[in-house]
């Protein structure tokens, strides 16, 4: 048999030492006994020898999860947390993938005991109760505090103090071992009994907000104890309050719904009505907007519901090109401009690259809500029915109204139907101008159309004749222009 | 007047705070102050540093910077129209309370929220300052959520991003005519605009410059909101679906659920109950199936009539028992979709469960090693050494539903 005594400051680094020579000398789990300290005896007194120097083997690897749920585990108190350790260590050489599989009892053990490890850490960066030890105004300020934790987890979670409380002194005391932080560095001394420490007035003012905090409507007592046990009560100074807080709860809940609602305080409805004035002042933009606060308004269709805004059209009145496309996207919708997502873009490329000032035309959508279906935490896009295309139709026909340009650019069959009641046979009736109501529609395909396409040349093809398409459009628009002018 | 005390404005302001459930201090970026130059840290998981006996965590210093406001929502205790009694924090003692709670290790940070006081504009700024405070002059680097206001302006929108990891705009009531009803100063399209707005703000941060260097970022642990449950007549899957809404357009981290609460001096319009906390938890665990389970709003109430979710059975296992014929699943062959679906199975043991069948057969004696929950599950698996009977038994939700109780005559 061998023995092997690891330190209590450093247990982690020791171990892995000890087991990496260990299982170069090829040493059997069953015929090594672990222990920490001094404090942990063997019982058996079982005769036996210290490790044989055997350099460490070189070019050893273990899975990332076992280093990592070893390192939690060994600062477990199981007795036996650095045998079961070094057991699966022995085990992986033959059964490299051991360890993913979780239904193994061995593998089981040490996740558990890692899980058991980790609460306790957490709970210790959680109910640690630092009270003030020093002078205020000093360049560090001082603390103290007093701990229990249930495994040997000081060492491994002061790390966290020490990230955490960088500008000031520390000192977390427990029965198992001190840590002490000082001058921006952490070191380790013996455990202690209880030291006392004096009091801090701060506590009052926490007991305050904890007992305000506290909804005495809704009483939840297992839920609380669930996640802070009651053993760590003692060394948290808000604790105290709990047996009071509860025993009031009910009385207190009972009082609030039988208390009869109250007049209104005197300041109350002057209040109300300046600032019924100060909202509605700053939420309709007023005058020339008029069109947009209507337009934010609309129900003509149900459309709205799930929309963030209407997106209204967006470029000078006297344009002479009008752009209409099918409705917002996602992007659209949360910025409230149209034609800012990746479709815009490339319409943004085709304008440029055929010599249109995207400043100088008007772009609008035959639809002005987003219609779509959540999917997790993205909105799919879904095209609009006729139904949602006519009635949106007041909308288009006021801005053209309005706007009253030489030329109007459909994109795609949805921009086609709210412009001339018919979206049938896009193709076909592609790169043709038509008459409705009176104003010239020139038509062409929806830029979204060239994002779908996958391939590479067909796209470049697409890609080309769109801009064609555009170059052809600026020019009629230019030709009509100067028609109407010298008419 | 008399003058109030520090302890006194802290009762009155965190008492009017309590009603915001939402106290998480996870996600966005780590910080730690190692440096000595700062005090605090944010690991990316939070933590609770105490509950509070309504089984509530406490994480953050949640406290209005004010109670005194200009509007008046019937369901909350500081509308302008409640006799509460008001209180006012200087942000100096706003910022001493943080550092000094921080410090005694009480916290994780600080949730400010506030009252409107003046106009939406006044109030935002009063509270970036604050916060501004806190991370340059005091060099705090913990966690910060700050409460935004709808209407404010942008531009304070974005200086509030600027310096905390979390904000939060309230959509108070699932539905718009709720929240005209109840909320008549807020306007549920401005308060979706703003959550628009952080996303953008948001995304746009995400962005390297041209020259490959990353832009300060933008409340690095998201926007969040919640929903007073049980106030209106809205139902469970209009509820849902609210959230479905959030979480797909505003790319929110969390919606939270609030059981309409008793509040002191209550308004005359919404007259009080018993907070529906069953109700709640359901909605909880609805909202869970519907982020990592892959469970669609619709399909956890289709099978109820009024809309309403089952309060004796969990949403999964209501679920399960109105689809058996999808039952028992066969714990070696489903894939990872199905496998989520089965009652007492959570992510973690699915990730497990598949993990381990790379290897070899899942047998019955593996599954509670890998945390899986028997009782819910063995009716609805099989695998070798278990076999799942009586899926078509009439008394099968009998078996989970708690056993009916006898009326109480008093």
């Amino acid at each position: 048999m061998f023995r092997i005594t690891l330190p209590e400051i450093g247990t982690f680094d020791a171990w892995r030492d000890a087991a990496r020579r260990a299982l170069a000398a090829s040493i059997p789990p069953e015929t090594v006994i672990w222990q920490r300290g001094a404090g942990e005896v063997d019982l058996f007194g079982t005769e036996s020898a210290a490790l044989p120097d055997v350099a460490a083997q070189a070019g050893f690897t273990v899975p990332k999860t076992y280093l990592s749920t070893v390192k939690l585990a060994l600062w477990h108190r199981d007795p036996e947390r650095f045998s079961r350790a070094y057991a699966v260590l022995w085990d992986l050489q033959s059964t490299p993938r051991l360890f993913e599989d979780c239904g193994d009892p061995r593998v089981a053990k040490l996740n558990a005991l890692a899980k058991e490890v980790g609460r306790d850490k957490h709970k210790m960066t959680a109910f640690v109760r630092f009270r003030d030890i020093g002078d205020r105004t000093a360049p560090r300020r001082r603390f103290a505090a007093w701990f229990e934790p249930s495994h040997h987890i000081v060492e491994p979670t002061a790390p966290f103090f020490a990230k955490r409380f960088g500008d000031m002194d520390w000192t977390i005391f427990t029965p198992d071992l001190t840590a002490v932080f000082e001058g921006g560095k952490v070191r380790f001394e013996p455990g202690v009994e209880k030291p006392p420490l004096p009091e801090d007035a701060t506590e009052e003012l926490w007991g305050t907000y904890f007992r305000n905090i506290f909804n005495p409507a809704r009483v939840k007592l297992k839920a609380m104890q669930a996640e802070m046990p009651k053993k760590y009560w003692k060394n948290m100074p808000e604790t105290a309050h709990l047996p009071e807080m509860i025993a009031g709860a009910r009385a207190r809940a009972a009082e609030m719904q039988a208390a009869a609602p109250t007049l209104p305080p005197l300041r109350a409805e002057k209040v109300t009505a300046r600032v019924s004035d100060m909202l509605g002042a700053a939420r309709a933009s007023g005058g020339e907007e008029r069109m947009t606060d209507a337009l934010a308004s609309c129900r003509r269709c149900p459309l709205w519901q799930d929309a963030t805004q209407a997106v209204p059209g967006e470029g000078p009145l006297d344009a002479r090109l009008m752009f209409v496309g099918e409705q917002p996207g996602d992007r659209e919708d949360l910025e409230g401009r149209p034609f800012v997502g990746p479709a815009g873009q490339l319409l943004d490329r085709a304008l440029e690259a055929t010599g249109i000032v995207r400043s100088e035309v008007y772009l609008t959508n035959a639809v002005k809500h987003f219609k779509f279906v959540p999917r997790g935490k993205r909105r799919l896009h879904q095209s609009p029915n006729r139904d949602e295309i006519d009635h949106c139709r007041w909308w288009l026909d006021l801005e053209r109204e309005r706007v009253r340009p030489a030329l109007i650019v459909a994109l795609g069959a949805t921009a086609l139907r709210g412009l001339t009641g018919n979206g049938d046979g896009l193709l076909k009736r592609r790169g043709k101008v038509e008459m409705s109501g009176g104003q010239p529609i020139f038509v062409t395909v929806h830029p979204s159309y060239l994002l779908r396409l996958r391939d590479a040349e067909q796209r470049q093809r697409e890609e080309r004749a769109f801009h064609a398409d555009l170059k052809a459009a600026a020019e009629i628009a230019a030709r009509m222009a100067t028609q109407s002018a010298t008419v | 007047m008399s003058r109030l005390t520090l302890q006194q404005k802290l009762a009155i302001l965190s008492d009017a705070a309590k009603y915001d459930a939402s106290c998480a201090s996870s996600g966005g970026q780590k910080r730690d102050s190692k440096d000595g130059k700062g005090i605090g840290s944010t690991t990316g998981s939070g933590i609770c540093h105490a509950y509070a006996p309504d089984g509530r965590c406490i994480s953050l210093l949640k406290i209005l910077m004010t109670n005194f406001c200009i509007y008046d929502c019937a369901y909350c205790v500081n509308r302008v129209s409640s006799n509460v009694e008001r209180a006012r924090f200087t942000p100096e003692e706003v910022v001493e309370l943080t550092l000094e709670f921080y410090r005694r290790n009480y916290i994780e940070g600080l949730f400010l929220s506030s009252g409107i006081i003046r106009s939406p504009d006044d109030t935002m700024a009063d509270m970036v300052r604050i916060v501004r405070s806190l991370r340059e002059e005091h060099a705090f680097r913990g966690y910060v959520h700050l409460k935004t206001i709808p209407d404010a302006s942008p531009h304070l929108i974005e200086e509030a991003g600027k310096y905390a990891d979390r904000l939060s705009i309230n959509i108070e009531l699932p539905t718009d005519s709720a929240v005209k009803t109840y909320a008549p100063e807020k306007d549920p399209s401005q308060i979706r605009r703003a959550m628009a707005d952080v996303r953008v703000l948001k995304e746009a941060r995400k962005e390297k410059t041209y020259r490959g260097r990353r832009a300060p970022r933008f409340a690095p642990a998201g926007q969040s909101t919640q929903m007073i449950v049980g106030a209106d007549g809205a139902n469970d899957a209009t509820i849902l679906r609210t959230s479905t809404r959030l979480y797909s357009g505003y790319r929110l981290k969390r919606v939270y659920y609030s059981a309409f609460s008793p509040i002191p001096d209550a308004s005359a319009t919404l007259p009080l109950i018993q907070p529906p906390l069953m109700r709640e938890h359901r909605l909880y665990q609805a909202d869970w199936l519907m982020r990592f389970y892959g469970f669609d709003a619709k399909e956890i109430t289709a099978a109820r009539s009024d809309g309403n979710l089952d309060l004796e059975l969990d949403p999964k296992l209501a679920w399960a028992l109105e689809n058996r014929a999808l039952f028992p699943v066969d714990v070696n062959r489903a894939d990872r979709d199905m496998l989520l679906r089965v009652p007492g199975f959570g992510t973690r043991t699915v990730g497990r469960l598949l993990a381990t069948r790379r290897h070899r057969t899942v047998r019955w004696e593996d599954l509670t090693r890998m945390g899986a929950n028997l009782k819910s599950a063995r009716s609805f698996i099989s695998l070798p050494g278990w076999q799942a009977k009586g899926l078509d038994a009439a008394d099968l939700r009998a078996r989970f539903a708690p056993p009916p109780e006898q009326l109480a005559l008093f």
